[in-house]
């Protein structure tokens, strides 16, 4: 099986892919990076700006990349031409995990950004650290996307 | 899923840890530029660790089950033209993240420092150090190695 996950793809495939994946490794650096500052911020208002903006700045247009990268390679690889019960498994895994995970760190930068603007009166910290649980979600999601993408479990 | 097949999950995730520990080492390059003071300098070691432990645990695991699949997988060999050119860009990569880590540790142990010796208010000569060029450098130089890899591991020319 792996032999035939390995091969070699042809070569009008490789450039959305590498535009996939190099997406998907800034949004997951970007989630890692974000949450782990705002779970040392200890409440600093310096280390909770940092947080947010790196999940704003560098997650976010990661999952952008990664996103337009999954579609273009979708269609590159034909699999716009299957009907919808002869996609594989982990295909389905990795739209469910972007779509799902797309609403929740939607959700997680709005509460964030909402905490940022409190800040100015020093509230809003709640609101960051309820911003990072979400987006440790999208992140633990995004490594079950990687797992299956890679795998590609039956 | 084949036991190669988990192999190869684990070297992908792997991959990921190392970019991911690499972004996060940028993202503290950003922030520590405007640091000037020992406090906030040794503040940011939590999350230095963080990517300590990305860029490890990534950069051991790609090593290690890429040479088992390059051994395991039928159709490649450990002699491949771009699983060399490969191997021979992580050394280069782990090499410069060495000196990059280095030319950032001065910040932390001028922090460290300053701080033992009583002295928390801003200082130019730590800041200095933390805008280190070298170590800005050294990461960019890492980094562009590391993209590298993932274009060998995607096109595999030759294969």
């Amino acid at each position: 099986m792996t032999s035939v996950i390995a091969a070699v793809r042809p070569d009008s495939w490789n450039f959305p892919l590498f535009v996939h994946v190099l997406g998907a490794m800034i949004l997951v650096g970007g989630l890692l990076t974000g949450t782990s500052v705002l779970a040392f911020a200890r409440g600093e208002a310096r280390f909770l700006r940092l947080g947010y903006w790196t999940l704003l700045a560098v997650a976010l247009p990661g999952y952008i990349v990664m996103r337009i990268g999954a579609e273009w390679s979708f269609v590159r690889q034909g699999w716009d031409d299957l009907p919808d019960d002869a996609v594989p498994v982990w295909i389905d895994i990795g739209y469910i995990v972007a779509d799902a995970g797309a609403l929740l760190f939607l959700i997680a930068l709005i509460v964030g950004g909402i905490g940022i603007r409190r800040l100015r009166h020093e509230k809003g910290a709640g609101l960051l650290k309820a911003a990072m649980v979400l987006a440790l979600v999208v992140l633990a999601a995004a490594v079950v996307a990687v797992w299956a993408m890679s795998g590609k479990p039956d | 899923m084949s036991f190669d097949d988990w192999i190869l999950a684990l070297h992908v995730l792997s991959a990921f840890a190392f970019v991911a520990g690499m972004v996060t080492f940028w993202v503290l390059i950003v922030a520590v530029r405007r640091t000037d003071t020992p406090e906030g300098t040794i503040r940011m070691e939590p999350v230095v660790k963080v990517g300590n432990a990305a860029v490890g645990i990534g950069a051991g695991g790609t090593i290690v089950l890429g040479i088992w699949l390059a051994f395991s997988v039928g159709g490649y060999d450990i002699w491949d033209g771009w699983i060399i050119a490969a191997i021979v860009l992580w050394l280069v990569g782990v090499a410069v993240g060495q000196r990059t880590a280095n030319a950032y540790m001065q910040g932390m142990n001028k922090a460290q420092e300053l701080q033992a010796a009583g002295q928390t208010g801003p200082s130019s000569e730590l800041l200095a150090l933390n805008r280190t060029q070298n170590g800005v450098l050294f990461h960019g130089l890492a980094s562009v190695v590391v993209v590298l890899i993932l274009v060998l591991m995607i096109w595999k020319p030759g294969a």
